[in-house]
């Protein structure tokens, strides 16, 4: 498939919902009908707000969830793997090429492992190296490319800071040498000095290790800056995806607008000229029928404040996708 | 005129199993009525119990200098230590707003039930006139239904829809001064920029005077009128927001600016601030900076320069050995 190394095919997941033991089974819609192609390489950043199922996508793509409908193939040098149908043994094998980095680095370290341990767990679980020996040199070498230092091996993660704890989690998600990183909200409990710090070495490692990036986060401006191809998610749909440059200098989707627009400006004179959305993000046990959009939309047109126009995304420029309510 | 709020050489100490930490160092800040003040800083600098402080709020094993002062209302609020003196600042002169609603809320008791609470300890009024205020107080936050929320729980309500119920339970008794503590740090950036219109647009209506406390310099530019960046618990500089964030002097201030990815512009490298915050147990000597300032003068890297705000610009002051240090980049 040449250069792409991960194509997500109409993937929807749900997931069964009961208020109570007596009540109707319902379903929630949390990613639907996703298509995207990430290219080997790249920086891919997913945004969205808190239930626009961001988080569910990239569970998806690792095999952490079921994917209901749709497929997932990830694009290896030798041959295809596909998610919805894989053996354990294939399983195994994808797990090591493609790995997570939390969001937040004091939940996600065991106070009770030594950083050496921390990183060397999925060199151990997966039986990647097979000497004691061995498995020092890797955590040695990845835990210098993470800029940890040696001596830091030995101690406990309470010692760290959270920049320094993010940077072991990344050394453990990296030591299995994996080509494929889904980094969730990974900067968003920093503070900006150390997030600047991080996202420049998730950058450096990216051209060091040949890595592919699915960055999810909630934060514009930090997409803006490191990610190539930016997809924008709302309620479980894309409603705009294209090259980050291109997306945010000319946005076309209402929802996109309002975001960016919403970002506080750090200039005290452009006070808020945020195009403000007016309530929430509905529940994504019933979405609004048509455009999810369309119940927080400031300018829907005639046509989609009844839902007519069903969701789907068109290229409005050579890979710059729209949804057809917000383009036509 | 007198300031509404003013605080005078603060300090802060924490005594802990490891030792004495200084959490806050010598502070001075000033607060009028209807005015916001920002206070910006890395976590650990001590935002936090800076503002806790005025309502002493703080744990028990603090101490507090003996010749600080926080003067609100011409009141010296260190000196309190009665529970009715206490009670007239803790919800009644002064409110907070917290980061995290769902925390803040008691869980098994009804958000309108709360705000009663709190109205019928600090105002001479009946439960009626208690719940009246405080669904017009819910209406005016922007919650559609406010009879139904009144009767509601907390956990019923979303992430933005608390925050406001948390804006409504802290102004309904009409504070002079409102602490608020990363009130949108947690929301969603469209609920986000709801809600920093809803806290300007009561701060003009009330004329309250406001401390703003974030991380997040955008916030800041947008709502604050004056800023005070801290760093390791001291005030590094502090002035007028244009004047903070347009034309900032000390090092740490333009390492924070420089650090913060920009939208508008995507060119700029991303330069973190190197090193990490020191642990307040080992605070630097001198200059709390100098551990990690890219342009240290090689005065300031000994620690021999002590922390001093001087007055650059009318209003905008900086730490003295910052100043140097500043100049060289």
């Amino acid at each position: 498939m040449g250069d792409n190394l991960i194509s997500v095919n109409n993937v929807s997941v749900n997931f069964d919902y009961q208020e109570n033991f007596i009540s109707k089974k319902q379903k929630i819609h949390a990613v639907n009908n996703i298509n995207i192609k990430i290219k080997k390489g790249s920086f891919f950043g997913l945004v969205g707000e808190s239930g626009s199922g961001k988080t569910t996508l990239g569970r998806a793509i690792l095999g952490a969830n079921k994917i209901s409908s749709g497929n997932v193939i990830f694009h290896d040098d030798e041959r295809d793997y596909d998610l919805t149908d894989m053996n354990k043994q294939d399983l195994k094998e994808y797990r090591k090429k493609a790995q997570l980095i939390f969001q937040d680095p004091y939940a996600a370290l065991s106070p009770r492992m030594t950083v050496r341990d921390i990183i060397a767990e999925p060199l151990e679980v997966m039986k990647i190296t097979n000497s004691r020996q061995e498995t020092d040199e890797r955590v040695r070498d990845i835990a210098s490319k993470c800029r940890l230092n040696i001596e830091h091996l030995r101690r406990f993660p309470h010692a760290f800071s959270g920049g320094q704890r993010q940077r072991i989690s990344i050394a453990r998600a990296l030591v299995s040498n994996p080509k494929f990183i889904v980094a969730d909200e990974s900067v968003a409990a920093l503070d900006v000095s150390i997030q600047a710090d991080i996202l420049n070495l998730l950058k450096q490692l990216q051209t060091e290790l040949n890595l592919t990036y699915l960055f999810i986060s909630h934060d514009l401006s930090v997409v803006a800056h490191v990610c190539d191809v930016v997809a924008v998610m709302y309620l479980g749909h894309i409603v705009e995806m294209g090259p980050s440059r291109e997306l945010f200098k000319n946005p076309k989707h209402s929802y996109t607008k309002a975001l960016l627009s919403s970002i506080p400006s750090i200039d005290p004179e452009k006070r808020s000229e945020a195009i403000e959305l007016k309530g929430e993000i509905p529940s994504a046990l019933n979405p609004p029928p048509g455009c999810v959009f369309r119940t927080r939309c400031p300018n829907p047109g005639v046509d989609c404040k009844g839902g007519e126009i069903k969701m789907g995304l068109i290229e409005v420029e050579p890979g710059h996708w729209v949804d057809q309510c917000c383009a036509l | 005129m007198s300031h509404l709020l003013e605080v005078k050489n603060l300090d802060v100490k924490f005594d802990t199993d490891e030792g004495r930490i200084t959490a806050v160092e010598n502070i001075s800040l000033s607060v009028d009525q209807g005015e916001v003040l920002g206070i910006v800083g890395e976590s650990g600098s001590g935002k936090s119990v800076t503002a806790k402080s005025i309502m002493k709020l703080n744990p028990g094993n603090t101490s507090y200098n003996e010749d600080a002062e926080i003067i609100l209302d011409n009141e010296n609020v260190l000196q309190f230590t009665s529970k009715q003196d206490l009670k007239k600042i803790r919800g009644g002169k002064v409110s907070m707003i917290f980061q995290e609603p769902m925390a803040s809320f008691a869980p098994a008791i009804k958000i309108g039930a709360q705000m009663v609470e709190q109205l019928l300890i600090h105002k001479n009024i009946n439960k009626e006139e208690a719940k009246s205020i405080s669904i017009n107080m819910l209406k005016r936050v922007g919650i559609a239904d406010a009879e139904k929320r009144f009767n509601q729980y907390a956990f019923e309500l979303s992430g933005g829809m608390r925050q406001r119920a948390m804006i409504a339970m802290a102004l309904s008794t009409m504070p002079k001064l409102l602490l608020a503590d990363e009130p949108t740090t947690a929301l969603d950036v469209t609920i986000q920029a709801q809600v920093i219109n809803l806290i300007k647009d009561i701060i003009k209506e009330y004329q309250m005077g406001v401390i703003f406390i974030t991380h997040d310099l955008g916030v800041i530019a947008q709502v604050a009128d004056h800023v005070a960046v801290m760093y390791l618990g001291s005030v590094v500089e502090k002035g007028p927001v244009n004047e903070i964030l347009k034309n900032p002097k000390h090092p740490y201030t333009k390492g924070l600016l420089q650090a913060l990815p920009d939208i508008n512009n995507l060119d700029a490298p991303l330069s973190p601030i190197p090193g990490n915050i020191p642990s307040p147990l080992d605070r630097p000597t001198g200059c709390v900076f100098r551990t990690r300032c890219p342009h240290h003068n090689p005065e300031g890297k000994d620690g021999k320069i002590e922390m001093k705000l001087i007055e650059v610009e009318t209003g905008h002051w900086v730490d003295q050995c910052g100043i140097k240090c500043g100049q060289n980049g």
